[in-house]
């Protein structure tokens, strides 16, 4: 605790008892966080004998990747023994329309509610500030009769309908406060120019938009692939996605459980996330502050 | 009258551009809400109803021995659940500000929970906290043969377990949130608290945490709505077992929903959660709304 109020600069550091109890909290908290993915990728590659010894945080004696294979291609959900692979694609048939769609929405209506002078606007924004907070049981028996009505129940039209609904609190925070940060002289101008309310939106502020962009992009995809309750009631059976069969793969099981292949399918489901948190970085970081914002 | 045109174009524009949001606002989040509140007060079973009721859903809801247990449940995990993260993320954001080294390596470990779903989390642990070959296996084979650590299938600990994996999902967030507040304090407090001899403990208690309110309550806001969501876990976990033990709110009302066909106590039980949500919220977006206004 000592190094705190030391000016910047590198300066030769003493080993004292308090930086030494700073490392050893510090270490033990990682291992704590890193146990469990440790444990999964360890229990995935090991054989069902090799698991009922025992030894769970042991490395794999005879490592097999029979289990990922088995969890990607023929692990059971109910009767239909198609592996997780199916629940995949299913997830990236929902993910690629519902990240366009409702970025799409979400920054034509922040670009919208910052430049121009709609009455009604600050009310607007508001009332989607305080909605993003409503619990989803609320609105789920309405929609699904609603989406019956108009034919879109269980399927992907649907299923994207209901992520851009959804999403429209934060995205359309996310860009308004973007938008709202840029020099009001670069609409005026575009004004000036002649462009139109859409023209300026496509041309001008869309492209300087790019790092919000990349931001929207990222927290959609990691919030629409990690869904689990809207999928499950909106996707419809032939479309589940990948968390929807993951529980059902693990919890539903008849007979003997295969741990590795459960490990195994796990590690899959995540790997999407996992990929875009560590490719991403600080951008990631940067969403949940963005994000976080929000009321 | 040609230089109004334009105008009167763009403006038509913005209409259109935020039709979107404005549906959704309304149909949606209006709506719907609406919709269910009035399901709620109606005599609605398995088909809706449109016979006025009053309370009497809320009564039999209140009644009704698996939302008391899911009720206090929620309160047990949301006390827990946040105390902890808030506590736990707080302290590593104030190690990892002690310029430690790899301080990028340890952010992304405490860090990447946060980014995989519910279920993934809830799979993991209840792997890990399986009694016959997870973390009690591991104390016995260490020759401790007596250790018990089989809160996951006992009734009165299960809820525990769900704030083990749902602290190891959030800390890192919370750690986040924080150490953007810590650095964003102003370095002249720590050099003027060095001048006058305060140990560091004493200004983090007396001046840091003081001044980080707004961290504070932009943490502590998402994790309770978190709280209140609460649903896929408990599913991924135990799926609300053992017994009815580790149910909650969120997953009783889909319960009453698909499985139970009782639509009125269903919405009942959603309603409640709304107005759990509103006296958590509501107090926040006030005080947030009057700093704005003051600033």
């Amino acid at each position: 605790m000592v190094a705190a109020v030391e000016p910047a600069g590198p300066r030769p550091r003493p080993v004292t008892p308090a930086r030494v109890g700073l490392y050893a909290f510090l270490v033990i908290t990682a291992l704590f966080f890193l146990t469990p993915l440790y444990v999964m990728l360890v229990t995935s590659f090991k054989t069902m004998p090799e698991i009922r010894q025992g030894n769970l945080l042991g490395l794999p004696a005879e490592p097999s990747l029979q289990a990922w294979g088995h969890a990607w291609s023929a692990a059971c959900t109910g009767l239909a023994c198609n592996g997780i692979s199916v629940g995949f694609f299913n997830s990236v048939k929902i993910l690629v329309p519902s990240v366009i769609v409702s970025i799409a929405v979400g920054s034509l209506t922040g670009y919208a509610l910052s430049f121009w002078r709609v009455r009604g606007a600050s009310a607007l924004f508001g009332a989607l500030m305080i909605v993003a907070f409503v619990p989803y049981q609320i609105f789920i028996y309405p929609l699904v009769r609603i989406f019956a009505t108009i034919g879109i129940n269980n399927s992907i039209p649907g299923i994207v309908a209901i992520h851009t609904i959804f999403g429209l609190p934060t995205m359309t925070l996310l860009f308004r406060n973007y938008f709202a940060s840029l020099p009001i002289e670069l609409f005026k101008a575009a004004r000036v120019d002649g462009a139109g309310f859409f023209r300026i939106y496509s041309s001008v502020m869309m492209p300087m938009a790019t790092p919000m962009l990349i931001v929207a992009v990222i927290l959609q995809v990691t919030g629409i692939w990690n869904d689990f309750i809207l999928g499950l009631v909106f996707a419809g059976r032939e479309n589940l996605p990948m968390t929807v069969q993951l529980n059902n793969i693990v919890n539903s099981t008849q007979g003997e459980r295969l741990y590795n292949v459960d490990m195994a399918a796990t590690l899959l489901t995540a790997l999407v996330p996992l990929v875009v948190y560590f490719a991403s970085g600080r951008w990631f970081v940067r969403g949940i502050a963005a994000g976080a914002v929000k009321g | 009258m040609l230089a109004l045109r334009p105008r009167l174009a763009s403006k038509l524009s913005a209409w259109l551009a935020l039709s979107p949001a404005t549906t959704i606002l309304v149909v949606v989040y209006v709506g719907c809400t609406a919709w269910t509140v009035w399901i709620s007060m109606t005599a609605s079973r398995m088909l809706p109803s449109s016979t006025f009721v009053g309370l009497r859903q809320y009564d039999a809801l209140f009644a009704n021995e698996r939302w008391q247990i899911s009720v206090s449940n929620l309160v047990v995990f949301g006390v827990l659940f946040m105390i902890a993260s808030l506590v736990l993320g707080f302290l590593l954001a104030v190690a990892i500000d002690q310029r430690v080294r790899a301080e990028n390596v340890l952010r992304s470990v405490f860090l990447y929970p946060f980014s995989m779903s519910f279920i993934v989390t809830g799979l993991v642990w209840q792997w890990l906290l399986n009694p016959t070959y997870g973390i009690q296996a591991v104390g016995r084979g260490f020759g401790f043969e007596t250790f018990r650590f089989d809160w996951i299938v006992r009734q009165e600990t299960v809820i525990y377990c769900l704030v083990i994996a749902g602290v190891w999902h959030a800390a890192g967030l919370v750690m986040a949130i924080m150490l953007a507040g810590l650095r964003g304090i102003d370095e002249d407090i720590w050099k003027a608290a060095r001048v006058d001899g305060l140990p560091p403990w004493r200004v983090y208690v007396s001046i840091v945490i003081p001044m980080m309110g707004a961290s504070f309550a932009t943490a502590a806001v998402l994790l309770a709505t978190s709280v209140v969501r609460l649903y896929d876990l408990s599913v991924a976990m135990t799926n609300g077992g053992p017994g009815i033990a580790s149910e909650v709110p969120a997953k009783f009302v889909m319960d009453h929903l698909f499985e139970r066909q009782n639509i009125g106590l269903a919405t009942a039980a959603a309603t409640s959660m709304l107005i759990t949500v509103a006296a958590v919220v509501a107090p926040w977006i006030y005080i947030q709304s009057r700093r704005r206004r003051a600033a």
